[in-house]
């Protein structure tokens, strides 16, 4: 609409000049420069690790440069911590939250900006709140508990604290993380809103699909190094690809068509309660052949985790059956689902798939301590099990010293290559590989794809849940689609469209595909 | 078996750690010593010859060194499933209880059949007191250390109650507020002629190596180590927490067990209702043993020789109780030092988290 | 058995809550912050340790107080800075403190009046009515201030915070460090007058051990009582009233049970509050948890 040529841009509200941050043993930031205009909504563009969340800590205050600079609204800006940071105009809505669930929605918004009082006058602040969120279209209810709200809502709740703040500058880091494609949409909305009353946005992503749809403008950093800002309408999803894993890397895989054999994992009328007692999941049916990788996509928190437990023996059932190799795997715990065959790739690898003060080789015991060659009549074999993990580290390129290495002193990508390492040396029929790639390295990612692929390849059966829709696009012969604990879809590969699969996963189902209309 | 005798850099430092922590809190000591006008280094002097200087005096030592290393592990074995077991002092009075009550009815037995039932049953006694909190927690999430405080009350209380009202029944002896005499058939036999040093401290050798080869080649040491490390690891890897955790706090309590009954089958020959206070000691001796069961046999020495030490330190007009302070010292000074062995990871933990923090979607 | 609930029974019942009363709301102050204070007892000792030998040296039981409380003060310092700067395993801490309390008491006594077992008598608080100290309707006062502060005003808001979410807290600028400072400082000062109200109130002298497990059961109190400082008052007042019946029964000639055995009785009850309700129950959620930066 505007003609850049001839009108000079707006002011800039946020300038890093050559940021640099060293930890011991990475460079985050390695001479990153970012200049956001007033006004825009500026996206920023980057792979997991890529130095994004280094970069918002500096700006932020909670971590200091050690070279470089920065400017808010053209004046040289060293924030101590966030107090000062929010006292200069900057909010921030976390990716993961951060909110106080057993606190109301009031009391997260004013806290830490309470004024210089010491009563709190509770109505009058949820009335305040009331306000603003009525202003910017933020529908909610002041009075209510955060536990008891969405996740939506409470994403809200962060970017109405931000507003109560004062905040005329709005940083959010990977906001639609969490959200159904819906409440992407009203994100949108809201933040076009903030635009529209002059507020500017930093908002981090890593998914280009975001950058088309939200930004004006767009930065790209890689390895710590600003790649390039470009205007978004005057560029490509090609050309921000490129500028964001680097040329010549190509991430989709080779994958040969699949021949599904017999079935071997089958779960008929499955229910299951989740931690609250609460029913949270619901399975008609659900078949896993040999040969197949079947992936499991949905937005977070619509029973993945329930489901995932009951499939690994971690969470009994209430209802129906569930068999592996046709064994009816009723009150097992998860060392008989291993008996049956079944290997688990956990979300979590310092919280469930490693005991990270354990050493390697006593990482490779976990599970597996009930059968020879680890252990023989409650003894464990040490200098067998020794050598069995120095084999596996050879052949897995685990990158460690030694067997004793202590898992904690591994990088994220050959913790998760032991992990694989120890579930497919039990040679199993059935892998359940739970967001397998999270948090690692391209070359990492490269890696586990490829493992996964050989499993399936290998006449075995392979379960894939991921909030990456891309991943599991490119790695699944099938795909069903979780919400709200029940499988609302179930999809040849090939034959269903990203956008359709958004549908379903935000709440559509089969019976009612027409009934929806898209928002396309 | 190479691994574990590996001298990394880690255990090394937590060796020298621990000296440095028992050399700070000595130190300290001193300058509570000096403040309440007695001379530190007459003190410890004194200290020293009562602990290891004559033949009486090494005896004396290695009394005290039993039950702390009993206790010691009675610690270990329940920190090492992340159980913090304050409870030793109520386990040990429960098992010197009831293995003397077994020693002093006279069954008559041969003494290669009464002493080992005594043993057996202190062990299960103790065993009994340990397993209830460890119940307790894994059934109704009740904190352990609150309930154990409570159970050692309950068991000074118990006892006493028993040993005043209930002599019709029971072979005690009110007047000497304690159980009547044990038998000689139930009797742990004095190993060292000229001191009171009974096989106590034989049995607390053994169950330190026992406990050893448990925690680091058995698949139930395994266990315990890893619920005690990662609760949500160990559940993945099929390790039922709530199990692991009752049967190490039963195994605590019958280490504490052995403990009291080298107090009344040993030491006494009957059980006093007075509790002996090895419980927060034993605490100390695990910390400082760094919850590995052959350490705490250093660790128990050094606690022995504190404890053995301290009533010569009257001789320098300086109060026995300052061992309890120079104890709590150590803890504090372990604690610290502990901080600074950390610290490198904590650094690296902090660093790498910020560099990834955009990438980790942490799950629900 | 008819005069066995009387008012003597009713003052006891106050004066055993006392203690126990003090000591929860500084535990339950501390655990709001998000730090676990085991040290309570050892805490409740030194104050009332310090509280006679104040008095003693100063020959006045209100100075005596005073330097009860700030020695109980100095002990939840060294809690604080091993377990929030030092970010010690704040259960290894609060023992280390019980044990240094319990032995430098013992190790004064013996310095200062040269016997092993309990002080000379020193001159007490005084009393409001028949066995009634003035410490008891201050700790009763306490209830409603503390729970003012903690759900009323802007610090309370605050402590909750660094108690349920220090990262949380810390990314809307507030300071958790300080907060948790300030937190378990204050629950060292309300342990100190609860030692103090056993040492120069109730009695007037100090003996070994003479809190007894109250600074465990004061936890358990407060865990039983939900974090708040009502349900702390219904707990105390409850255990309280264990040990009050123990006590009346003692003095009762022909009372059916043993006075032996009755002694256990607040232990019991204790046990039986923590496990059969402790389920309903949680606490902080960031409670043992350490803050991100400091």
């Amino acid at each position: 609409m505007t003609d850049t040529a001839s009108i000079p841009p707006p002011p800039l509200a946020i300038e890093m000049r050559d940021i640099v941050k060293r930890f011991p043993g990475v460079v985050a930031n390695d001479g990153i420069t970012l200049q956001v205009r007033q006004g825009e909504i500026h996206a920023l563009l980057g792979e997991n690790g890529a130095g994004k969340s280094t970069l918002m800590n500096i700006l932020f205050g909670l971590h200091s440069p050690d070279e470089g600079h920065v400017f808010v609204n053209g004046k040289p800006a060293d924030f101590s911590g966030p107090r000062e940071a929010v006292h200069a105009g900057l909010g921030m809505v976390h990716q993961h939250f951060m909110l106080i669930p057993r606190f109301t929605v009031t009391e997260n918004v004013i806290l830490g900006a309470e004024g210089d009082v010491t009563l709190l006058d509770r109505a009058a602040a949820a009335r305040r709140v009331a306000e603003i969120a009525h202003a910017y279209g933020l529908d909610i209810d002041p009075n209510a508990r955060v536990e008891d709200i969405s996740v939506g809502l409470q994403q809200r709740v962060e970017i109405l604290r931000a507003l109560y703040q004062g905040s005329k500058i709005l940083i959010l880091d990977e906001p639609t993380a969490l959200l159904t494609p819906q409440e992407i949409e009203d994100l949108y909305g809201i933040l076009d809103r903030l635009r529209a009353d002059g507020g500017t946005i930093i908002f981090i992503t890593h998914k280009l699909r975001e950058v088309a749809a939200v930004s004006d403008r767009v930065t790209v950093i890689r390895r710590g190094k600003t790649i390039g800002t470009r205007d978004t309408r005057g560029t490509t999803a090609q050309e921000l690809a490129d500028m964001m894993v680097g040329r010549g890397v190509s991430l989709t895989v080779d994958r040969p068509p699949a021949s599904p054999g017999e079935t071997i994992l089958e779960a008929r009328h499955l229910q299951a309660k989740g931690d609250h007692g609460h029913a949270a999941l619901d399975i008609e049916l659900l078949e896993l052949r040999r040969g197949e990788i079947l992936g499991v996509c949905g937005v977070e928190g619509n029973g993945q985790g329930e489901l995932v437990e009951v499939l690994s023996g971690l969470r009994g059932f209430t209802a129906g059956t569930l068999t592996i190799g046709g064994q009816d795997m009723k009150g097992r715990n998860p060392n008989g689902f291993r008996d049956a065959g079944l290997s688990y790739i956990p979300e979590d690898r310092h919280q469930r798939g490693l005991v990270l003060d354990f050493p390697l080789w006593e990482n490779v015991l976990l599970g597996n301590t009930g059968h020879e060659p680890f252990a023989r009549a409650g003894l464990i074999d040490s200098r067998k099990s020794q050598s069995i993990t120095r084999g596996l580290m050879e052949e897995y390129d685990v990158r460690a010293p030694s067997p004793v290495t202590h898992a904690r002193n591994l990088s994220g990508g050959n913790q998760q290559k032991l992990i694989i390492a120890r579930e497919l040396y039990r040679n199993p029929d059935v892998l359940l590989a739970i967001q397998p790639t999270r948090g690692l390295d391209v070359g990492a990612i490269e890696f586990v794809h490829r493992k996964l692929v050989e499993v399936r390849d290998s006449d075995k059966a392979v379960l894939l849940v991921s909030f990456d829709l891309d991943e599991i696009l490119d790695l699944s012969d099938r795909i069903v689609v979780l919400y709200q604990g029940k499988i609302t879809g179930v999809f040849l590969s090939g034959q269903v469209s990203r956008s359709e699969l958004g549908l379903f996963m935000g709440g559509r189902t089969t019976d009612d595909a027409d009934a929806i209309p898209t928002h396309n | 078996m190479r691994t574990r005798f590996q001298l990394t850099t880690s255990s090394l430092f937590g060796a020298f750690g621990s000296v440095a922590a028992v050399i700070v809190a000595l130190l300290l000591g001193a300058v509570v010593i000096s403040v309440a006008g007695s001379d530190p280094v007459e003190a410890y002097r004194a200290l020293w010859d009562g602990a290891f200087v004559g033949r009486r005096s090494i005896g004396d030592t290695l009394i005290y060194t039993a039950p702390l290393i009993l206790g010691g592990l009675a610690f270990a074995v329940a920190a090492r499933a992340g159980m913090f077991n304050i409870g030793i002092e109520g386990q040990l009075v429960v098992g010197g209880f009831a293995a003397a009550l077994v020693g002093a009815w006279d069954f008559g037995l041969p003494k290669v059949i009464y002493l080992p039932l005594a043993l057996v049953v202190a062990a299960v006694a103790g065993g009994i007191w340990g397993f209830i909190p460890g119940f307790l927690r894994a059934k109704t999430g009740a904190h352990e250390v609150i309930t154990t405080i409570m159970l050692n009350y309950l068991a000074f209380r118990l006892i006493t109650y028993l040993v005043l009202k209930q002599d019709k029944y029971l072979p005690v002896s009110p007047n000497n507020l304690g159980t009547d005499k044990v038998v000689d058939a139930a009797r742990l036999p004095r190993i060292l002629d000229g001191t009171r040093l009974h096989a106590g401290i034989l049995i607390a050798l053994a169950a330190a190596v026992l406990l050893w080869f448990v925690l680091y080649h058995t698949t139930f040491g395994y266990n315990v180590r890893a619920v005690g490390l990662s609760r949500g690891a160990s559940a993945y890897g099929g390790i039922n927490w709530g199990t692991t955790i009752m049967i190490a706090m039963t195994l605590a309590g019958a280490f504490a067990g052995l403990a009291g009954a080298g107090e009344s089958l040993g030491l006494h020959g009957r059980h006093y209702t007075t509790p002996p206070g090895y419980g927060f000691t034993s605490i100390a001796v695990g910390l400082v043993g760094r919850n590995n069961p052959l350490a705490i046999i250093l660790s128990g020495l050094l606690f022995g020789a504190l404890s053995a030490g301290a009533p010569s330190m009257q001789s320098a007009d300086v109060s026995k109780e300052i061992v309890l302070v120079i104890q709590g010292l150590i803890i504090l000074a372990v604690a610290a030092l502990e901080v600074v062995r950390r610290l490198p990871t904590i650094r690296a933990r902090m660093a790498k988290r910020t560099a990834a923090r955009g990438a980790a979607r942490s799950g629900a | 058995m008819s005069d066995f609930f009387t008012l003597a029974l009713l003052t006891a019942v106050l004066r055993m809550a006392t203690p126990l009363l003090f000591a929860s709301l500084g535990g339950l102050t501390s655990e709001r912050s998000g730090v676990m204070n085991i040290g309570l007892e050892g805490m409740m000792l030194t104050g009332a340790f310090f509280a006679v030998a104040g008095t003693w040296w100063t020959s006045s039981a209100w100075l005596g107080l005073l330097v009860g409380v700030l020695a109980s003060a100095v002990a939840a310092l060294i809690h604080a800075i091993w377990s929030i700067t030092f970010r010690g395993d704040q259960i290894v801490v609060g023992t280390a403190i019980n044990l240094i309390a319990a032995g430098l008491s013992a190790f004064l006594v013996q310095t200062i009046w040269g016997k092993a077992g309990a002080s000379d008598r020193v001159e007490t608080l005084p009393n409001i009515a028949s066995g009634v100290n003035i410490l008891v309707p201050i700790a009763f006062v306490l209830v409603p201030v503390v729970h003012f502060f903690l759900f009323r005003t802007k610090q309370g808001l605050h402590i909750q915070a660094a108690g349920e979410n220090p990262q949380a807290a810390e990314s809307v600028g507030i300071d958790v460090t300080r907060y948790r400072y300030v937190a378990v400082i204050a629950s060292g000062i309300f342990a100190g007058l609860g030692g103090a109200f056993l040492s120069i109130g109730d009695l007037s002298y100090f003996t070994l051990d003479m809190t007894a497990g109250r600074g465990f059961i004061a936890l358990a109190a407060v865990i039983f009582g939900g974090w708040s400082p009502l349900g702390a008052l219904g707990a105390t007042l409850l255990f309280g009233a264990a040990q009050a019946v123990q006590i009346q029964a003692q003095a009762t000639p022909g009372f059916p049970i043993s006075s032996d055995l009755l002694v256990a009785l607040p232990y019991i009850v204790t046990l039986i509050a923590i496990t059969g309700l402790v389920r309903a129950r949680t606490g902080p959620a960031g409670l043992g948890t350490h803050a991100t930066t400091s």
